[in-house]
């Protein structure tokens, strides 16, 4: 029974699953579902026992589907993060997430003297390593893992 | 090779070859120094310096000057349009329509590359902020080969290795070429763990040690100064101005070879005694300075 309340289908919108086990809360910062969405039901599951993972969040959004730049961050941490979208209480779309071997515009960099926070420029990071994450921002070189990175959520 | 048009903006764009060539290239503009080159005739280098510097710069008009080329631009900030408001990428879209060719040096990390993307005309980094001084470590790397013949070198740095954006470059170089490196920093001052695992993942043995087991084992010992202009918080620059100083009596247990380089200028680093030893090159290290810098300008300009 516990089970099928964790699974319960929604009508429209987007499951985001297999998010590595503790950054389901991030996963919120970025869809930014308190301030964009303020009355968007949202189901946060924390610890999920999983077959492939051992432990893994979920996060069902409703009536919302992810943008691309969304998608994008929610790769950085959480690699293994698979995206459904829902219509009509079916999966019509299902994709994992995938990291980009450059992304643009999407964060800013960790380095406060970096040209691009005094200059009109969008940043550039180059991905260096995927799993766990690395980045170095195209202009001061500087490297940004994980712990920079969610700070920006 | 191809490097006409090319940008120098970091020692990381440039292969291991591509590193030989421009040392080989500065070797041939040494042999022609004597010679009054024309090689640059008619183009024009604008010097735009938005961060003091002596040496760079003028190091950088002597090269041009001496392949026959001129020189526009300034060595202040609060006299350019930047004063009046002006960003830097219309500075460099402005100045791009003036001179064939810039040299830039600027205090924000990544300035460099931004002058890059949207000049016309080579841009060449003479330092951006704490990052990059990419022809500081072509002329380091030049320094080494023609004193030790080779650059698989056991090389000590010495001084600040947190914010010394010439140390940085210089190992990450050495460590493509092989060479061993020892780590001698006060505390605070270490080697940023970003740049230590980049060394490692180039396949670089790097060592930390005490500067009396550096200078013992050393081939080059490459000292910096401590860069007051870097440091956030001026107490922490006073606790650690003056933690080491080379004077004759550290090298007594150095190798017969061991060679003393240091980008200048110096504060007390190193004692003026050291001058007058064997092991001092960091004059001459200066003036290879000139070659390399008319090698880079004469390679991107297509005139090498």
């Amino acid at each position: 029974m516990e089970r099928d309340i964790r699974v319960r289908k929604i009508k429209d919108g987007t499951v985001i699953d297999h998010i590595t086990a503790g950054q389901a809360l991030n996963v919120l910062k970025i869809i930014g579902f308190a301030e964009e969405f303020p009355k968007t039901t949202v189901t946060v599951a924390i610890n999920v026992p999983s077959r492939k993972a051992g432990l893994k969040d979920i996060v069902k959004v409703e009536g919302r589907e992810l943008r691309s730049e969304e998608v994008d961050k929610i790769a950085l941490i959480a690699p293994k993060a698979t995206i459904n979208i829902i219509r009509d209480y079916r999966v019509v779309e299902k994709k994992k997430v995938s990291i980009p071997h450059k992304l643009e515009g999407v964060l800013k960099c960790a380095n406060p003297n970096c040209i691009t926070h005094f200059e009109p420029v969008k940043t550039v990071f180059m991905v260096e390593r995927k799993d766990p994450i690395k980045l170095r921002c195209h202009y001061c070189e500087r490297v940004m893992g994980e712990a920079e990175i969610v700070t920006q959520f | 090779m191809e490097f006409e048009g090319r940008d120098i903006i970091s020692i990381r764009d440039f292969s291991l070859e591509e590193i030989r060539y421009i040392l080989d290239s500065a070797l041939r503009m040494e042999a022609r120094m004597a010679e009054e080159l024309c090689l640059l005739e008619g183009r024009i280098l604008a010097c735009l310096f938005f961060e003091p510097s002596t040496r760079t710069r003028l190091s950088f008009e002597t090269a041009m000057k001496r392949l026959g080329g001129r020189v526009i631009g300034f060595s202040k900030a609060g006299v350019a349009s930047v004063a009046k408001g002006e960003n830097l990428t219309d500075t460099i879209k402005t100045v791009a329509n003036y001179a064939d060719v810039i040299v830039m040096r600027h205090p924000r990390e990544g300035a460099a590359r931004l002058a890059a993307e949207v000049s016309d005309v080579p841009v060449i980094n003479a330092g951006d902020g704490s990052n990059q001084h990419p022809t500081q470590t072509l002329l380091d790397l030049y320094t080494i080969k023609k004193e030790k013949g080779r650059l698989d070198v056991t090389t000590a740095i010495v001084g600040d290795l947190k914010y010394g954006r010439t140390v940085h470059s210089l190992a990450h170089a050495l460590a493509m070429f092989g060479a061993g490196l020892i780590l001698v920093s006060p505390p605070g001052l270490e080697m940023p763990p970003e740049v230590l695992s980049d060394l490692r993942e180039l396949g670089a043995e790097v060592t930390r040690s005490s500067l009396e087991e550096a200078v013992r084992e050393a081939e080059v010992l490459y000292v910096t100064r401590i860069q007051k202009e870097r440091f956030p918080d001026p107490e922490e620059y006073e606790k650690v101005k003056g933690a080491y100083k080379i004077t004759p009596e550290t090298l007594t247990k150095a190798r017969d070879d061991l060679i003393v380089m240091h980008p200048l200028p110096r504060v007390d680093e190193i004692s003026p005694e050291v001058d007058l030893t064997r092991h001092a090159r960091y004059f001459q290290q200066v003036r290879n300075g000139i070659p390399v810098r008319m090698a880079l300008l004469a390679l991107v300009l297509g005139a090498e």
